[in-house]
């Protein structure tokens, strides 16, 4: 506790937790109130119904799909851009920093606007693409793509503040004493990382299951075939459906509730506190220079 | 330290392939998809490009996406510097479970949070039938708009003003209280001044995502255009109409607009960093 003199009296400290509380349990709590309440509105069978229903489980199968394309080509790219940016020093790291960061500073409709004006029926490869009888957008390929573009940063931007933050020592003393590259980067430089690239890749995977405004720019919409759980979540909302809609979004809040509870944990076990991604500049810096094991 | 680590880095392999590597995927999955904005937009005649970027409708939309962007962020600033404050200061039972669920915002998919906050504030909603008998209407109005963007920036502030509040010398508030100083003082002169640039770069974080934002404001909003209609939906109608050289343009107007808005923001905090003795 800090001494009397520094720190507000009483009252004060009463009437502006209060006021935060409020605010919060206003914004932020009561709404995740909302998506389970209105979730159960027609009762546990209506739930399961709405869960269960085969145009629901094809979404829910489009999406893990699209994570597990996504998230594994991703992840190796934030390793290797980690590597580089992290462990060598050259010309022009921070344009490379930024450029990585690009994505976030584009709106999710932009995202995938980019991925239309190359492959829809009227951009720029789209037509040859298609008189090949390849599909990209209103298609898998499509969704895929544009769910890589807007997750692209999340796993290098974990990487890169904690592979600084570490150092060489290790990988230098295994590399004198004859280890191999790879052998170096598996056994020394990989276990090194391992948490942070663990919360990057939670966090790639939840963000990629649950985007929105780019999927929904290049899905088209075609209910069982390239409909992902948000955009199932939208088309039953817009019919009316509210307890179907929410039971269907409670799943997305589980697996944001999910990323929370991990995002907890690893900075329980690495004694750091890591960063939920976000557009712009590199959040709380202080936090990360204070890094280390 | 950061820097320090990293200048021996040379001997240690893999710097070609790891390049190599990231500048491809950067260039395939980026920075060419992104150049096809110019592209498009080139097609337009100069006289095109204009018409498109200041018809009524889209000048409607940009004024509507800055002016709730920064209303929403200015909300943010506010109460985001409250609840840092609180969290880093008092105790009271549940914080670390509030602590944590402050970044619920930017886990949560933002379609849940547009139909969730719609619900909520709807006419006969959970909250919205307490205020809209006292005449205040959120849902479907522009109220709306700001009030989703709040949501979605909430975590903003308070993130990047914590570790400023955590790392504050208790020294030199105890100096100030043994000046003299009243608490309130000692918050003005001397706690203030030190976590203002890091509560601009809150603001301007949580200003730069609700610029953007599409999924949660779709719900609320109503859509109405020259009303309720933001930039990046006036942006969705024009492809779904096949207008794609009328969306690019649209586009590219608002991503240097704000990108041009982001770096005066930044100038301004650099400055403001700059102008303060080193602690």
């Amino acid at each position: 506790m800090r001494p009397r003199y520094l720190t507000e009296p009483r009252a004060v400290r009463f009437i502006l937790t209060g006021v935060a509380l409020a605010f919060l349990v206003l914004f932020l709590f009561l709404p995740l109130v909302v998506v389970f309440v209105e979730a159960l509105q027609k009762g546990v069978g209506g739930y399961l119904a709405a869960v269960r229903d085969p145009v629901a489980l094809a979404a829910i199968r489009l999406t893990l799909l699209t994570a597990a394309i996504v998230v594994p080509l991703n992840a190796a790219f934030g390793v290797a851009a980690a590597w580089a940016i992290a462990k060598f020093d050259f010309k022009g790291k921070n344009l490379l920093t930024t450029l990585i960061d690009l994505p976030f500073s584009v709106s999710p409709v932009i995202s995938g606007m980019v991925f239309v004006l190359l492959f829809g029926a009227h951009g720029l490869v789209g037509p040859t693409l298609m008189s090949r009888g390849i599909r990209v957008i209103f298609a898998l390929p499509g969704i895929v793509l544009a769910t890589i573009f807007v997750t692209f940063p999340l796993v290098a931007r974990e990487l890169i503040p904690l592979m600084q933050s570490q150092g060489n020592d290790e990988e230098e003393a295994a590399l004198t004493l004859g280890s191999g590259g790879w052998q170096t980067f598996f056994r020394i430089s990989l276990p090194k990382i391992k948490w942070g690239l663990l919360y990057g890749v939670v966090l790639c995977a939840a963000r990629a299951m649950g985007e929105f405004g780019a999927v929904s720019v290049v899905s088209g919409h075609i209910r069982g075939v390239t409909n992902t759980i948000p955009l199932h979540v939208e088309i039953l909302y817009n019919e009316y459906q509210f307890a179907a809609s929410f039971a269907v979004a409670s799943l997305l809040t589980l697996l944001a509730l999910a990323t929370l509870v991990i995002k907890g944990l690893v900075e329980w076990r690495s004694g750091r506190r890591v960063v939920l991604a976000a557009p712009g500049a590199r959040l709380a810096p202080a936090d990360q220079e204070r890094g280390g094991e | 330290m950061a820097e320090g680590g990293t200048r021996r880095g040379s001997v240690l392999p893999g710097f070609g392939l790891s390049m190599g590597f990231t500048l491809t995927y950067l260039g395939l999955i980026v920075l060419i998809p992104l150049s096809t904005i110019l592209l498009k937009t080139a097609t337009l005649t100069w006289g095109q490009f204009w018409d498109t970027v200041t018809a009524p409708r889209t000048l409607a939309a940009y004024r509507l996406s800055f002016y709730a962007s920064f209303m929403a962020a200015l909300i943010n600033a506010v109460f985001g510097l409250l609840v840092a404050w609180v969290l880093e200061r008092y105790d009271f039972p549940g914080k670390r479970l509030v602590d944590g669920l402050v970044d619920l915002p930017f886990a949560l998919p933002t379609a849940v949070a547009g139909i969730v906050l719609t619900t909520f504030y709807a006419g006969n909603g959970w909250i919205g039938q307490y205020l809209e008998p006292r005449g205040i209407k959120v849902a479907y109005t522009p109220l709306g708009i700001v009030v989703a963007l709040t949501f979605i920036g909430l975590p903003f502030v308070v993130r990047t003003v914590q570790p400023v509040l955590r790392d504050l010398d208790i020294q030199v508030e105890g100096a100030a209280a043994s000046l003299g100083a009243s608490r309130l003082q000692t918050f003005l002169r001397v706690i203030l001044p030190e976590i203002l640039p890091a509560t601009l770069t809150g603001f301007t974080l949580a200003f730069a995502r609700a610029l953007g934002e599409y999924g949660s404001v779709i719900f609320i909003a109503g859509n109405m255009p020259m009303r309720s209609e933001i930039t990046p939906l006036l942006i969705m109608t024009k492809l779904e109409q096949f207008d794609y050289a009328g969306a690019t343009a649209i586009a590219l107007v608002f991503l240097l607009a704000s990108f041009g808005l982001l770096l005066v923001i930044n100038a301004m905090a650099l400055r403001q960093r700059a102008s303060q003795p080193a602690a």
